[in-house]
This record gives structure tokens, C-alpha cells and sequence, in this order.
């Protein structure tokens, strides 16, 4: 399992970007982090050339919609759209089926607890039904992916 | 018996007694307030002779839309203002630039021209209302702008009073508004200090803060020690420009923040009053004490608040208020119930001005000056927190002064380092946060409720375009030209830059063509990047 915590935009906040990609690391995942104010497509980029498994967009400034759906285009653009996108920050209710429309994976709002995101990518501890992140996941998407990228 | 650590990580006895004062000189370490070395407060009466400064952080969509909020917020008793503004304008980039897509007007009001500034302090009169700018990157063209529209008011210089954050080494450790490299960025902040002393006296050109670098994560001890440092780092700015402490120091203010435990928190004002008097009067020779005093603003911080039940971050709310008055604060800003969600609708907002309006008149806490002074806990938790400061200011000097230890990263890398610590001790519960890690509630039924949120309109995006492509067309554009020509080259040398800046933001030129006339003397920063 390997991830790209991105930020993309202009929001400076890194607090919780860099916490979770603390947390992954100890968890076993290889982390990439992007550093702050990435444009949607150096994110792409960054994900493929590094060959990740998910992209995770932290974005606390009320631009998660536009942002997450120029990653998404973009990765399916350059036939990468088996990469998962999931997305965390200040996120309001509202706005977390639209990102699911668009083909974002999970929300991890404002408030989600450390262990869950950690879980969502381990897949322990996981309920089924949620959309795992995890290894099982990964290895069918990436059979399915092989080929396009 | 239940093992208690301050956030500073030393740990909290269950008793104090008449033992723990045992190093403590009253006379010397405690004093008087409104005296050296203003343990106890910058001024001798406090409260009673003038309450707290109501300021709550405001700014959203165009500079209408913010107006009408000002206008709502003084309309209820709040007395100064703290502009908000979008990340677009923050980071020198006009509204219809393809990197501020989804971003004009989100975080705070859009700003391309000065007539936006025109705009959102129409009918606020800058000679009798305090504002505070928050911005940092772009601070000299958006003072300039401030400075700009008050001479339009016909407000004299001599009664502006503005701040300017203008803090640029904390946006390298947090908050992440930088644009050009450290040195060039410094260049800009001691740019803006000196104009501002010179011809607008009662501006404070410098908010040092440690508020965001503890909302990143760090410490309370750290909080204070990087404050203290990056305050220091520029009064040697300025020193090494020539001019004297005591023509620049009066004017210097703090934004700090004030949650979690309210007594660790009174005792690390009350600590940074200390160290910052005997650092000015010692270290730098000031004379005048009001270059020894530690003025600030307290700013509750919205770290302190979660996303679960959120109308209990009132609650929340309240004791930051409280801890903020009893620390002293000159000026408080409270975070709103709903900032785990979004932005604040104008109720919440409104609840937190009734917040600090009731601690203001009802909980007696304005009554009498440090209320809490000669506790055997409050002043032996001054003493140690005095300690922790000293000991992360001597970590600071052995990374090779602060502002080496944030162009190699250091401080970024201890601060995130921290964050991590924070979030553990909250998995672990060793920090709890009611309904979030303890007590939790129905957590089904609380994920249907609806809190009433603010939406974000988009077509102040049309608006703020639309506005931004009017000027371009009907201003003297040869006369914006050759006002940035003259900044580029200035630039390029050692003048003053507020001088070409002023020139340009009158001649109305956009915030991403004053910031692109920087940009390609200075270049751009590069992260150290890590976690």
C-alpha cells in the first residue's frame, strides 16, 4: 500500500496532512507527502510517477469540490483513474455526497478519528461495506489497473 | 491517584502550597500591574479602566457581503474589527487567476484592487474604528491599500490604527501563506514596520504570533519561546536598519491563543509578560517602557472545538473567554461553534461576541486586575512555565536561532512532531474531548441533525470578476505600468518598497500584478518539506 498525501490549492493548513501521514507510516503504509499549495495536476503527476495506490487530498479552505474533481479528472485523463481519491479536511455535511459523486472514495472530515483513517487503509477494523482502502481492495483494483497504466 | 501533565509536559501536583513559592521574589518576579515586569498585567487597572477589545475575525465572499457583517457585529457592541481575507489575496493572486479557482471569497473577502478595500470600509470610519489586517504575504500592499482608503476618508495619519499581522516567519512554520523566500520576505516586514513608524504612529505594523504555531501543534511552552524568539528576530531587523528599540518597540503586538487547561494558560501570559519585559529592557536596552510591555490579542483557538455536538463549543467558547481575561488579554477573539463545518453564519458569530459580552459584564472576571495572582498554583505554574519557555528558547538558539531553524525546516519538523504527540494523547484519551473521546454520544442520531450552516454563495466569484475586469479596463494603465516598473526596480535594490507599493495600489493596479513585480526580483520560496 503506498499513498500520496497531497494539499492541494492554496491552504497553508498541514497540521492534519501531516498527522495522518505520521500515523500511516506507523501503520506499515509507504507515505509520499506533496507539501503544501500542489496544483491539481503536479498532483497527478506526483501519484503516477510515484506509483501510488491513493491520493489523499487534505483541503481545509472550502475548495474540496473544484480541486477534488481536477485530481480525478486528471488521473482518468492520463488512464490512471484506478488510483483512489479520498479526501479530508473541513468538509460541511452537504458536500460529502457530492464529492462521492464525483468518484471520491471516502471523506474524512474535520473530526474522524486518527484510528479510523488508519483503519480504512490497513483494513482492520474496517466494516465491510465501507469502501476499504485496504490491501484486498487494492490488489483487485490493481489487476483491473494494470493495463492502463 | 490520576497522573495530571500540563500541555507544556511538566507534571501538575495535586496540592499547592507555601513550599512551591519558595524561589519566588515577590517584589522582583511578581510585581506590581502596570509595572516591570508585568507578570501581572500591562496596565495598573485593567478592566476597569477599559475592558477588552471585542474583535472577531470576519471576512467572507466580496468586500459587500463583509461590510454588511461588519456593520452587523458593530451594530451588537463589537468595537474593532479583524479583516479575514480569501487565500487568492493572501497569496498575491487576483481573483480570475486559473490557481484561485475555488477560492475567491472562501476563507475570507476577496481583495484585487484598492477599490475592493473602498468598498469594504465604506461608512466604517478608520479614524475612530480599530482594524486588524490579517495578512502576512501581501501585508505591504494591503496596509498600503488600508493606509490609502483612510487618507480618501480624510482620516488623519497620526489617528489610524491599524495591525497589520505582517508575521511573516510564523506563515514559514504555520499557516502557510508564504510567497517569496525567508530573506525577501523578512525584507518586507521590516519594510512595513519602518513606514509605519515613521508616518502612521499609532499603527502596530507587527503582530508576532504564536497562536498559529500552536494551533499547528506545538506546545504552550513553545507557543511563548518561538513568539518570544521570532519577536526578537525582528527588533534585530530593525536594529540592523538603524533605527532605535524605542522608535519601533510601543508598537509591537502579540496574537496568542488561550485554550485547553485555563490556568496553564494564565500562567503562560503571565510568564511571556516577564520574559518579553526583561528580553526588551535587558537584552535590547529599551527605555520606554512601553517597549517592555507584551500587549495582545488572545484568540481562542478553533483547535480547541470539535466537530460532535458542536453547539458545546459555546461552552468551550465560554472558558477560552475566560481563560483570555484572566490572563489579561488587551484584545480576545473567539472562535465559533461551527468552525469544525465551515465558516461562521452570522449567528454563531453573534454568539461568540454575547459570549465575550457576558464574561465582560456579568461574570465578574473584568472586576479586579489578575484575579488569580498570589495562588500558590498560579504563581508556581508561572515559575515553571517561565522554565519551559526558557528551556525551548535555549533548544531554539542550539538550531541556530530561529530563523536558521525555519529555513532548514527545524521548527516545521518539531511543531508537526508534536501535532502527532497531541493526536495520540486524544486516541488514548489522556486529552479528552467530551462527546468526541469520552462521553460519546448517540453517534447515529447526531450524524442526522442539521446545524444551521453557512453557505457559500458563488456568484460573488461572478461579482468580484466582473468588478476586478472593470477596473482593468477604466483605469490610466501607462500609469500603472510605470508604478510597477518603479516597484520591480526598487525591488532590485534597498529602498523602502511601501513607497512604490503605495503608488501602485493608488494607480489601482491588482494585487497579482504588485505581487508578480516582487516575485520576479525575489523568486518564490522553497518548502522543506517533511513530516
Amino acid at each position: 500500500m503506498k499513498i500520496l498525501i497531497a494539499k492541494p490549492g492554496l491552504d497553508g493548513h498541514d497540521r492534519g496532512a501531516k498527522v495522518v501521514a505520521h500515523a500511516l507510516r506507523d501503520a506499515g503504509v509507504e507515505v509520499v507527502y506533496s507539501g503544501l499549495k500542489r496544483t491539481p495536476e503536479e498532483i497527478v503527476q506526483d501519484a503516477i510517477q510515484e506509483d501510488v495506490d491513493v491520493v489523499g487530498l487534505s483541503i481545509l479552505s472550502g475548495a474540496h469540490v473544484p480541486l477534488a474533481r481536477r485530481v480525478i479528472d486528471g488521473l482518468r485523463a492520463a488512464g490512471a483513474g484506478d488510483i483512489k481519491v479520498v479526501v479530508g479536511g473541513i468538509v460541511p455535511p452537504r458536500d460529502i455526497d457530492e464529492l462521492k459523486s464525483l468518484g471520491v472514495a471516502r471523506v474524512f472530515p474535520m473530526g474522524t478519528p486518527l484510528p479510523r483513517i488508519v483503519a480504512a487503509f490497513t483494513g482492520q477494523g474496517e466494516p465491510s461495506d465501507s469502501g476499504g482502502l485496504g490491501p484486498a481492495s487494492r490488489e483487485a483494483s490493481k489487476m483491473k489497473g494494470a493495463g492502463e497504466r | 491517584m490520576k497522573d495530571v501533565r500540563a500541555h507544556a509536559g511538566f507534571p501538575i501536583k495535586p496540592v499547592y502550597g507555601p513550599e512551591d513559592l519558595a524561589g519566588v521574589d515577590a517584589e522582583r518576579d511578581i510585581g506590581r500591574p502596570g509595572e516591570y515586569p508585568y507578570t501581572r498585567g500591562i496596565h495598573a487597572h485593567m478592566y476597569r479602566e477599559r475592558l477588552w477589545t471585542m474583535r472577531q475575525y470576519v471576512g467572507f465572499g466580496t468586500p459587500k457581503e463583509t461590510n454588511a457583517r461588519f456593520k452587523y457585529l458593530m451594530a451588537h457592541g463589537q468595537d474593532a474589527l479583524n479583516v479575514a481575507f480569501d487565500l487568492p489575496t493572501q497569496l498575491g493572486l487576483d481573483s480570475d487567476d486559473p490557481r484561485a479557482e475555488g477560492e475567491v471569497g472562501r476563507v475570507g473577502m476577496a481583495v484585487d484592487t484598492l477599490a475592493d478595500m473602498e468598498e469594504a470600509f465604506a461608512g466604517i470610519p478608520l479614524d475612530r474604528v480599530s482594524v486588524s489586517l490579517t495578512i502576512n504575504g501581501m501585508a505591504a500592499p494591503i496596509t498600503a491599500m488600508y493606509y490609502a482608503v483612510a487618507g480618501q476618508q480624510g482620516a488623519a495619519a497620526d489617528r489610524v490604527v491599524t495591525t497589520p499581522q505582517n508575521d511573516m516567519l510564523k506563515e514559514f512554520v504555520a499557516r502557510g501563506t508564504w510567497i517569496y523566500p525567508v530573506d525577501p520576505s523578512l525584507r518586507l516586514v521590516a519594510d512595513l514596520i519602518e513606514f509605519s513608524a515613521k508616518h502612521y504612529p499609532r499603527s502596530n505594523p507587527v503582530s508576532v504570533c504564536g497562536y498559529h504555531i500552536r494551533e499547528a501543534g506545538c506546545t504552550t511552552a513553545q507557543e511563548m519561546a518561538y513568539g518570544l524568539a521570532i519577536a526578537a528576530a525582528y527588533v534585530e531587523l530593525m536594529l540592523g536598519r538603524g533605527m532605535q528599540v524605542d522608535e519601533f518597540a510601543p508598537r509591537i503586538s502579540f496574537n496568542f491563543t488561550a485554550w485547553g487547561k485555563i490556568f496553564e494558560e494564565v500562567a503562560k501570559f503571565r510568564a511571556g509578560r516577564r520574559l518579553y519585559a526583561r528580553m526588551m529592557r535587558e537584552r535590547f536596552g529599551a527605555k520606554n517602557p512601553k517597549s517592555w510591555m507584551f500587549r495582545s490579542l488572545i484568540g481562542g483557538g478553533g483547535s480547541a472545538f470539535v466537530m460532535q455536538e458542536p453547539e458545546n463549543n459555546i461552552v468551550r467558547g465560554a472558558y477560552i473567554a475566560l481563560a483570555a481575561a484572566l490572563s489579561g488579554a488587551q484584545t480576545i477573539a473567539l472562535p465559533t461553534y461551527d468552525e469544525a463545518y465551515t465558516i461562521p453564519s452570522a449567528r454563531a458569530q453573534l454568539i461568540a461576541l454575547r459570549t465575550m459580552q457576558i464574561c465582560a459584564e456579568e461574570s465578574g472576571a473584568a472586576d479586579t486586575v489578575d484575579p488569580l495572582a498570589g495562588s500558590y498554583y498560579v504563581e508556581a505554574l508561572t515559575g515553571e512555565m517561565e522554565r519551559a519557555i526558557g528551556d525551548e528558547l535555549a533548544r531554539v538558539e542550539r538550531m541556530g536561532g530561529i530563523v536558521e531553524a525555519i529555513k532548514s525546516g527545524a521548527i516545521q519538523a518539531e511543531v508537526a512532531r508534536q501535532a502527532y504527540l497531541f493526536e495520540q494523547k486524544l486516541v488514548s484519551g489522556e486529552i479528552a474531548k467530551v462527546a468526541a473521546n469520552c462521553h460519546v454520544g448517540d453517534t447515529a442520531a447526531e450524524a442526522d441533525r442539521e446545524v444551521a450552516l453557512y453557505a457559500f454563495d458563488p456568484a460573488a466569484l461572478a461579482a468580484q470578476v466582473a468588478r476586478l475586469e472593470k477596473i482593468r479596463r477604466e483605469r490610466d494603465n501607462a500609469a500603472v505600468a510605470r508604478a510597477l516598473a518603479r516597484l520591480s526596480d526598487a525591488a532590485r535594490g534597498h529602498d523602502n518598497l511601501m513607497v512604490p507599493i503605495l503608488e501602485a495600489v493608488k494607480a489601482y493596479a491588482t494585487i497579482g500584478e504588485i505581487n508578480r513585480a516582487m516575485k520576479d526580483v525575489f523568486g518564490e520560496h522553497k518548502e522543506p518539506v517533511g513530516f
